[in-house]
């Protein structure tokens, strides 16, 4: 699977629910950040917990996220970074 | 506070060999102990590993230690091109300082701290840490406790370690939750600019390359 | 909204206890099965698939139960689901080592 995002690109982490193995915390679902670093191309861990083979290969991202952004409130000087395959993000303009 | 900082790259102090394990299976319910004897023993039975094997990835894990990566840090202190090579591509870099063989183990990332930039790790999912370099985890890494707060109130965290940053300083908190790990690569203490790269290496403890400890030079 | 007992960011939760915990034969032959059976080559399943298991637990298991005795029952859930294990042979050799320490 090709690589869509580059480093700078905005982001939003899809709000989904699943009730199976999945490695996007519930307190990035829906928040929006920017990609600040772009990993290979892994095998998928959601499939990969069942036994299954993981492919495509999801393009996987260091996404930043604002502690505003996640928490809501503001506090000086705090990002969190967290590495999301490229399943889980969309384009956010 | 933990006894880091007289032990660099040991939980303990007192004479006893920290890596050695003190009794059988301490804390631990009785039917787990039973099961955990239970399935070696029909696994041994049935081939899937042997005993042999399961003593030769015990030596194996309990080769790596926070050591090795104190070595790598105060040879990025020293050495300006290797820094510039850990942060590009750790693995590699690591592999090669090191001769350790980092080959079928997670991605790595070194990520450096600077005046302005703080980082700290966590993996809020699980436990995921950089094992093949620094060995185990240490017990507050995998709580709950460190899991749920340290991404919410980071400096509330720190401060539980000790560690007080400067008010302008930016903390990142780094999630490790898919194929990547991380080290820290702390900054360099203020005072240490003339030690040697091998004492340099007693200087730098676990808990600074997780991010929950900031270095300190010396006292004399 | 379905969170997963492990998916703990940002939960409310009390200070870090900072004790180090030594290291047991316990912990390190669960720690060396895990690694063994996971292996990327020679394994039988993944690291996901451990992730996965221990996830299932119960909460009052997750919580309850000490680090590697989490990953002890998990990997009795996967030895049976790649067929390396039957249940059978396993609560048979349970059996058979409660009987053996009732008996010393």
């Amino acid at each position: 699977m090709k690589a869509v995002f580059s480093p700078g690109d905005k982001v939003k982490v899809r709000a989904a629910e699943v009730a199976t193995h999945c490695r996007t915390p519930h307190y990035l679902r829906g928040k929006r950040g920017v990609v600040t670093r772009v990993f290979g191309a892994y095998p998928n861990p959601e499939q990969l917990a069942y036994h299954r083979l993981g492919v495509p290969y999801q393009p996987l991202y260091q996404i930043e996220f604002d502690y505003q952004e996640v928490w809501g409130r503001s506090e000086h000087a705090t990002v969190i970074t967290a590495d999301i395959f490229q399943h889980w993000l969309e384009r956010d303009r | 506070m933990s006894a880091d900082h007289h032990h660099p790259h040991h939980g303990h102090d007192g004479g006893h060999d920290p890596h050695a394990p003190v009794n059988e299976a301490h804390g631990v319910a009785p039917e787990s102990a039973l099961l955990e004897r239970a399935l070696r023993e029909l696994l041994i039975e049935k081939n899937v590993f042997s005993a042999d094997d399961l003593r030769r990835q015990i030596e194996l894990t309990e080769s790596r230690t926070p050591e090795l990566g104190a070595k790598v840090v105060a040879h990025a202190w020293c050495d300006p091109q290797y820094k510039a090579r850990l942060l590009a591509e750790a693995k590699p870099a690591i592999e090669g300082f090191l001769g350790i063989d980092l080959n079928l183990t997670p991605e790595l990332t070194v990520v450096e701290n600077t005046p302005a930039r703080h980082h700290v790790i966590c993996c809020t999912l699980c436990s995921c840490y950089p094992r093949a370099v620094l060995g185990i985890p240490p017990a507050w890494y995998k709580s709950p406790e460190y899991r749920a707060r340290v991404v919410r109130e980071p400096r509330a965290v720190l401060a539980e370690f000790g560690t007080r940053l400067p008010d302008g300083v930016e903390i990142r908190v780094v999630d490790s939750t898919a194929d990547m790990r991380y080290i820290v690569l702390p900054l360099q203490p203020a005072g240490t600019e003339r030690l040697s790269e091998k004492e340099l290496v007693n200087l730098v403890t676990r808990d600074s390359m997780i991010g929950v400890s900031v270095l300190s030079a010396p006292r004399r | 909204m379905t969170r997963g007992v492990h998916d703990l960011g940002g939960q409310p939760a009390g200070p870090v206890d900072l004790a180090e915990h030594e290291r047991t034969f316990f912990d390190q032959r669960v720690d060396a099965m895990m690694r063994l059976l996971a292996h990327p080559v020679h394994g039988h399943y993944t690291v996901d698939a451990m992730r996965r298991a221990i996830e299932s637990l119960p909460r009052d298991e997750y919580f309850g139960l000490g680090y590697y005795e989490r990953w002890v029952r998990a990997i009795r859930q996967l030895v049976v689901e790649k067929g390396l294990l039957t249940e059978d042979e396993i609560k048979r050799r349970l059996a058979a080592l409660q009987a053996e320490a009732r008996a010393s």
